[in-house]
Formats: C-alpha cells, structure tokens, sequence
C-alpha cells in the first residue's frame, strides 16, 4: 500500500557537511507502549512505582511459566504502523538469547524476520519524507542499578540491584531507514514521532523517563561512494543531546577519514556532560543472539477487519492538523505558529475559537504566543478568546490593548474580554479622533514630519509617539500609521 | 471397610460411594511406598503429609454431601518437573534444588479440582533428558519388575511408581517419547495426548515445541480418564487448543471393528526379534478383533531422530538459560556476574543437559542456522506430511514402542548414540504433534514387558483409545 519515494534520498547542498562529506543517520526509537498490564502477562504496566512489585512468574521468567499475547499491546502496534503509513502483516515472534542479569528469561521475546508492521514513512513538517522499515514488537528488560565503582556500569560495581517492574513492559522499535542527512532532520524526526505516538495514544513517549528511547546510526560518505561504515550512539536522552550527538558523531568520523583513518563498526556511548561520544562495545564483541522462532507463541495474523477498525479509530495525526490549521487561517502548514501549536496539540482549541466567531488568524497568534503552558485545552473559554480577536479585528482594541486583556485572561483562566478592555479605560477611539490627534502632532513636529516626507521612515517614531503620548496609548498604531501615509500622500 | 482397589476409577467411586475413605487409600499406598520405596527410588519428594491433610479434607468434603470430582482420593505421583505450589520442584537437578515454586502448574490445579491426593515428586532424567532416569542427579530410579534394570526415562521415576504400586496413576512429560518408553519398560500404559491438549502452564520447559504432559496407569481406561481430566484449553498457554478435553472412557471398550490399522513396512529396523514378534501378535489381535491392516510407508522417519537431536536441544539451549544463579535456584558466587554464571551453570548442570545445551547452542549459531535447525524444521514438515498421507489411508498406527526391553544399569549411559536410539519410534509423533500410547502386550527378553504403540492422527484421541483398549483385552487373554 505504500509507496514512499525514498530509493535514493542525497542531500541538497546546503545539508553537505564541510570537506563535500554526506552526513547518513538512521534512528532505532524505542517506546513503551501504554498498555494496562504487560506484553505477556496481567501485571500492571506501570511506572515509578516501588520496585518489584509488578511482578509475576511470567515476569520472572520462572521455570514453567509461559507467556500469552497482549492484545492491546498488538492493536496498539498496529495504531503505530497505521500512523507510520506501514503494512500490517500476520507475524510470528522470536527468541533472542543473550544472558543479562536484568533480562529474566536469558532472551527477549521480540520479532525478527516477520515483524508486524513494514514499510511505512513519516513526512517531516519540514516536507521530507523518512522511510520507516519496520516497528516491531518486543518485551522491555528489568532495570539494573550498579551501586559501587566509578562508572555506574556493571563492570567495577559492587553489586548490582534489579528492578523487574519494567520486565516484560510491551516496547514498539521503531526503525527508520537510513534517509536523514542533517542533525536537524534527525530532531525534528523524532520530535514528529513523538507527536504522532502521543496524539494516536500509543505511548507517551517521554525521553526523561526512558518511555522513548533514541539509538542513532550514523556514518559519513562522499556523494556517489557507497555509505560508509556505521557506528552506533547510544545514551541519547533528549532530542538536543539526539542533534549535539550526531553533529559532535560526524565531526569525529570526517576528522579520522580525513588523516587517513579508518572507521571500525562499533557502538558508542554519547556522554552529554563531556559532549562526545565514545567506545562502548567493537563489532567483533557482539553478541551471537541466536535467534530463533519463539515456540511458546502462534503467530499473529490481524484480520482485515481488525486492521480497518484500528484505521477507522485513528486520530487526527499532526501533518493533518497541520493541514488543517493551514486551511482554518491561510498561514503555511511549515510557519512556526501552526507547528508549535500543533505540538501542544492546540491546535482543536484554535478550531473551536475560530467555531465561536473568533478570528482564526489572531486565534492561531495569541494560542501560540500566550498559552505555551496551557496544554492542549486551555482554561480561558474559546468564546472568550474567540471575543477578544473580534475586538481587536474590529479595531475597538489596539493589538497593544489586546495583549494586555490577553494576558488578563490567561491569568483569571477566562472572562468577558469587553468588560476587561472597558474597565482598563480602553474605550475604542474613532478614526476621526485620531486624525486630529496626528495633525496636531504633526504641527507640533514639523522637522520630523519633513524628513518623514523625504522619505526617512525611521522619522515616523516622533510623530507616533506624540499621537500615542496624547491618546494615553488608546490609539491603533497601524491606524496612525494608515493616517500618516495618506497624509504624506503614499 | 473393603479392600482398597487398584486403579483410580474404583478408588474415586469407593470413595465417593463411602465405601472406603480418601484417609485409608492414602495410608495404604503411603505404606507400600515405606515398604519398597529404598529400593526403587520412584521419589524425589513423597507428600505424605500434604497428602494425609489433602485425603481428610476430601473425606470431610464428602461427609458434609459436597460435590467431589472424578479423582475423589486418586493418590497421584508427579514427575518433578511440574511447579508444585510450595514444594520442591527440581527437574532432579542440582541447579533447582529446594527451589519451591510459588504456583501450580495448570494440571495441578486440575487434579486438584478432581479430588486427587498428590503423593509425591518423582524422579526423572535430569531436565527430562534422558532414556533411563540415569541422569538424575539425585541417583537412578530402579524398575520394579527387575532392580537390575533401568525403568526407561526420562519419567523413569512416574512410570515405575506405578509399576510398583506407589500410586495407582501419575503424570508424566513426554518430549520424544518420554512417557510411553518407560510405560513400555516398566510394563504400564503411558499416554501422550496431542501437542496442545494438556496446557503445558507450569511444567519446566525441556523443548517448547514437543513437549506434552500425560498420564501413567496400571489400565487404559484409567490412562483415559486422567487425559480427561487434565485436558482441555487453558488460556495460561498459548498453544493451548481451544477445545473442550475430548470425552475418552467410551472409547475405551468401543472395540475396533471396521478399523483400519496401519503397519509401517519402512520402519527404520534394529527392533529386538521379540518385540518384533509382539508387534506381529497385536496386528493378529486386532484383524481378530474385527480391525483391518494395512501396509503404509513413512520414507521420513529415518531423518527422525536427526531432526529431533538439533530441534530438542536448540530449544532446551534457550529454555535452559533462565537458569543463570540471579533469581532462583543455586547460585555459586564469582568475582564477576560472567564468571558466577559459568560457575553455576557447571556446577548446577549434569552431563547430558550440557551436552544439549552445547548441541542446540551450536545448532542456533550465525552460519549454522540453515544447516542445521533450519533443516531440521524442514524434516519435520516432511514427517508431518508423510503422516497426513498415511492416515488418509488408516485409522491408526502400530509400532514397537521401544526397540529394546529394560536394559542394565549403565549398558548405555556412557554411549549417547546408543540411548538416543531408543526413542526412535516414539520421536516421530512429537515432531508431528500427534498422540499416541505404549500399552503392555506381553513379555520379550528375560521375561521383561514390552509395549506397543498405537499412532493418531492429531486429535485422534478416541481412535487411539480404541485400538488401546482393545489391546489391553487381547494381551490379557494373550497372557
């Protein structure tokens, strides 16, 4: 079903690294997912609680227990895959075998070869389009806490802690293909994935808490070269610390190709303090997972049915909401306004502001600029809001006025925003009031007003300042400077 | 108060009936195990108390008119890799010593909710891998019908505690022919139900994809009984058929007229001359019976065993590794957390179970995948096929269940291939999923017993207890 353009993706030339370098990252993004209980048990799926409590043999991996398919973690994964532009196809589960003290069972059930969802793309606001390969299923490992030596790993630690509360926790990889080719593309990759995985209530997707994680796969090349070897970030806990890494990553790698040296396929550990990467684990280290079908499971085979409803129930995603902002008030769906308020998914307030009378653009403007705090439904009612921009259109307000009744309704979470303006001593001014007051201004300034009519704008100021002096600030500033222009004759 | 009965379904109806109590069938059986147990060593663990308290709370269920299940005062042996709430479950293995599950295994739950008296744990091959009981860590179990001998394995310890009358049914694991080899040895019935059947919830995981609980008993009709009651879907496993547990004890006496009853001319060979001639009367049996026989070929079946050998053990390799000292069981300290598995795991392990866990990690390694497991599963298609076909022709399959009678202690144990090989006409109904039954027919060598397997198509159960049965009638006038 889909047919993402992503054959060869090369960058344009202001996304070349210096020295003709192409920078080539793809991102492995983990999430949990928020299901209720486990991917394979009916313990609570929750986080921050007291450790060990969340627990059962399934979690533990205890001799005998066996483990049975979530099915809200599959229709969850399956909303991903939707939102993704994926294929969903029937798929079967595999073991991979490692041994971690963290990792109950010594593998992790996860999908390998014939995962749920193929093929999918995410559009960045930007307008470019990533290639998404897959988003798998699998179960999270416990928390291990290294208490002693200096590194806080494992090795040189005294003991070490587990928390098996997170065991089992259902997780989506995400998997892009390697299509990004800035830092910049990589943030905002992830920083869209976030809003989708919110907004399709998949997972809430919080890099603090470890509920998305970002691993970065990053090598450079010179145009028309095969890609060069890859290496491996991980640690990166913020999407600032995502773009530093990469940067700081591609930096690292031009510096060793360019003094002849060569590029070993390792993994790196980003250290945001330090601001650099380094040696975590060398390719010939790894492990041999061993993978294998999981025989304790039956392969997953979505109806059309399933599927269909799971499409049907989806969510307005942001490039929608994008979209619809951009039609509701006329601005780009790539201007700053409609991308910030879509990311604090405002963007129905704004709809419902603009469905109460309101004037959508000056709805779109004071959403962004006044309620970065307010969440995604805002306490001021939106037929308040929706009163306010038809004050100021109308020009019964100043936009300086308006601001300021702006804030007093932010502040009292609504209210009537004429009494507001009135009480304040905002009365309206006419325009033939204000024609008087910039004659008089005029007279009382008259170098100023020659050069302004020499065409030295900059000599405007005098003059509006005398007109806002003598209107006590009541008078619209664009209104004075219509005035001034038709008085001057341009 | 009469006499206490021999098999489970008298028990529970004397029971029931109040003719003898849950209390006196316990204490009896309890007795023959002081008696005799020192020198079979069926056990790993006997309940005697449990069992006591689990009898008078069944008798005071009936006194009070309560309802109680078909089992009501069954004492039953359980091979002791099923996690038994609170008590010991080891695998008769050093690496779950005193490790005391904090749940039932699903049959568990089951019998219970029948009215059986669990008596105790018994002894197994380590892990359930082995064809002897040799490997047990915790010392041989001896077959009751000749002490010299092996009781065949791996649940050497459940089949000779029926043997010997320990317990008059038990359950046991059947990975690839686990069950019906030491039924065959030890001269009882021993079932394998179709893969899916009986929830596989709570019994330590040897190979996922073969493994299936059955039953042990003296009588088909008992084996039938225990299937019933143990069968049936159990959403705790995701294999786990959604069926109903089939009703089997009509089966039982139904006879097998207008049967058809396949005989496989290319059975791999190597079968003793008087197992071969055991088979050869059963065949007579059943056309006398009313059955019709007819010639099939499975060409698949020599690969049997090879398949099995890398499928058992890549799974066993990747179950087994749970057992690493951090949450349960023995730990044996290091001075990193690489180091203390190592040290657990050797001393923890016998053998056999490292020989497989090298054998399956090996089978599973990046560059051997194809070459081996994924042949492996390729022949296991093949055997599945060459079933399918042959039951488009006949109703059910007679073979040898073992090619040998029971053997010496240490005959076979330093020779891996030579133990391997006892399990070649079981094996291929695991790598089907199929059911199937060893029921005594007779002595061989030394006087010792032989079985018979009977071979279903999966979910063939009732088939199977028909041929069964009528084996049982025939060997009883055979005898």
């Amino acid at each position: 079903m889909s047919d993402s353009p992503l054959s060869s993706i090369v960058a344009t030339e202001d996304q070349m690294l210096e020295g003709g370098w192409e920078l080539i990252v793809g991102l492995e993004v983990h999430v949990e997912l928020a299901t209720r209980t486990k991917l394979f048990s009916g313990s609570p799926n929750r986080f921050g609680d007291e450790p060990n409590i969340n627990i059962d043999p399934v979690t533990l991996g205890l001799p005998g227990a066996l483990p049975v398919l979530n099915r809200q973690a599959v229709e969850l994964a399956m909303r991903i895959g939707v939102a993704l532009n994926c294929t969903i196809q029937p798929c079967i589960f595999h073991r991979k075998n490692y041994f971690y003290p963290d990792m109950p069972k010594a593998y992790q059930i996860s999908q390998y070869d014939i995962p749920l969802n193929i093929d999918g793309f995410l559009e960045l606001p930007s307008g470019t389009t990533i290639g998404v390969e897959r988003a798998h299923l699998e179960e999270d490992t416990g928390k291990s806490t290294h208490v002693g030596g200096a590194t806080g790993r494992i090795h040189g630690s005294d003991y070490s802690l587990i928390d098996f509360n997170r065991a089992g926790v259902p997780l989506v990889e995400i998997v892009s293909r390697p299509d990004i080719r800035t830092s910049e593309h990589a943030r905002e990759y992830v920083s869209e994935l976030r809003a989708i995985l919110e907004v399709i209530g998949a997972s809430d997707a919080k890099m603090e808490e470890g509920s998305m994680r970002v691993d970065a796969n990053v090598s450079v090349h010179k145009p028309g070269t095969p890609f060069g070897t890859r290496c491996e970030i991980k640690n990166v806990n913020s999407i600032r610390a995502l773009g530093r890494a990469i940067d700081y990553e591609a930096r690292r790698q031009i510096d060793v190709l360019d003094t002849g040296g060569v590029i070993r396929q390792e993994t790196r550990h980003w250290d945001d303090a330090e601001g650099r990467t380094h040696t975590l684990r060398v390719k010939e280290d790894a492990d041999d997972y061993r993978y294998f079908p999981e025989p304790d499971l039956v392969p997953v085979a979505p109806d059309d049915a399933w599927v269909q409803a799971v499409r049907d129930n989806l969510p307005m995603l942001p490039a929608a909401r994008r979209s619809a902002l951009s039609a509701l008030t006329g601005y780009d769906t790539r201007s700053e306004a409609i991308i910030v308020v879509v990311e604090r998914a405002q963007h129905d307030y704004v709809q419902a502001v603009a469905d109460a009378g309101g004037d959508a653009v000056r709805a779109l403007i004071y959403v962004q600029q006044a309620f970065a705090d307010a969440g995604p439904m805002p306490a001021v009612p939106a037929k308040d809001l929706a009163a306010l921009t038809i004050l100021e259109r109308d020009g019964k307000l100043s936009a300086t006025q308006a601001k300021t009744v702006l804030s007093e309704l932010v502040e009292n979470g609504g209210g009537d925003a004429a009494a507001i303006a009135a009480a304040k001593g905002f009365e309206a001014m006419d325009n033939s009031a204000v024609e008087a007051m910039v004659d008089e201004a005029i007279a009382a300034d008259p170098d100023a007003w020659a050069k302004y009519c020499a065409g030295e704008e900059k000599a405007a100021g005098a003059i509006v300042g005398r007109v806002m002096k003598a209107s006590k600030g009541k008078a619209d500033g664009k209104v004075v400077s219509a005035i001034m222009q038709s008085r001057r004759g341009s | 108060m009469s006499a206490i009965p021999s098999t489970a379904s008298e028990i529970a109806a004397a029971v029931i009936a109040k003719r003898i109590t849950a209390r006196a069938v316990i204490d009896d059986y309890l007795s023959r195990i002081d008696a005799r147990e020192s020198e079979i060593h069926a056990f790993n663990l006997v309940m005697a108390q449990e069992a006591r308290a689990q009898a008078d709370a069944i008798d005071a269920d009936i006194a009070a008119g309560r309802q109680v299940g078909p089992l009501a005062g069954v004492p039953i042996a359980i091979k002791d890799n099923m996690c038994t709430h609170g008590v010991e479950t080891t695998c008769s293995s050093k690496i779950l010593e005193g490790w005391k599950p904090p749940y039932d295994a699903t049959v568990i739950t089951r019998l219970r909710t029948a009215g059986a008296v669990i008596i105790g744990k018994t002894n197994m091959d380590e892990f359930a891998m082995g064809s002897s009981t040799e490997n047990s860590a915790f010392g041989s179990t001896r077959n009751p019908c000749d002490i010299s001998r092996v009781p065949g394995g791996s649940s050497g310890g459940s089949a000779a505690a029926v043997a010997a009358g320990f317990s008059p049914v038990s359950l046991g694991s059947d990975t690839g022919g686990s069950i019906r080899q030491p039924a065959a040895l030890c001269g009882v019935v021993g079932v394998k139900p179709t893969y899916g059947v009986v929830s596989r919830y709570g019994l330590v995981a040897y190979a996922s994809s073969l493994d299936q609980i059955g039953p042990f008993a003296t009588t088909v009709a008992d084996a039938a009984l225990l299937t019933e009651v143990i069968g049936g879907h159990d959403p705790m496993d995701s294999t786990s058929i959604p069926l109903a547990s089939p009703s089997l004890l009509p089966s039982v006496s139904q006879g097998v007229a207008g049967m058809r009853i396949g005989r496989v001319t290319d059975l791999p060979a190597g079968a003793e001359p008087a197992v071969e001639e055991r088979l050869d009367r059963a065949f007579a049996a059943l056309e006398t019976a009313g059955a019709t026989i007819v010639d099939i070929t499975l060409p698949s079946l020599s690969y049997a065993l090879t398949a099995y050998y890398l499928i058992a053990p890549a799974e066993a390799s990747s179950n087994l590794a749970r057992f690493d000292g951090v949450r349960f069981g023995l730990r044996v300290n290091a001075a990193d957390t690489n180091s203390m598995y190592g040290a657990t795991r050797a001393a923890g392990f016998g053998d056999e179970v490292k020989r497989r866990i090298m054998l399956g990690t090996y089978a599973l390694s990046a560059g051997y995948y194809d070459a081996y497991y994924g042949k492996a599963l390729k022949v296991r298609r093949l055997i599945a096929q060459d079933f399918e076909r042959a039951y488009e022709q006949v109703d059910a399959i007679l073979t040898p269940t073992s090619p040998v009678v029971a053997f010496k202690f240490g005959d076979k144990v330093d020779d891996p291939m030579s133990m391997y090989l006892c399990d070649i006409y079981t094996i291929p109904t695991n790598l089907a999923g199929h059911p199937a039954m060893s029921v005594p027919f007779g002595t061989g060598a030394h006087g010792l017993p032989v079985g018979i397997q009977v071979l279903a198509p999966a979910l063939g159960e009732q088939a199977m207890f028909r041929v069964g049965g009528a084996l049982e009638v025939a060997a009883g006038g055979a005898q």
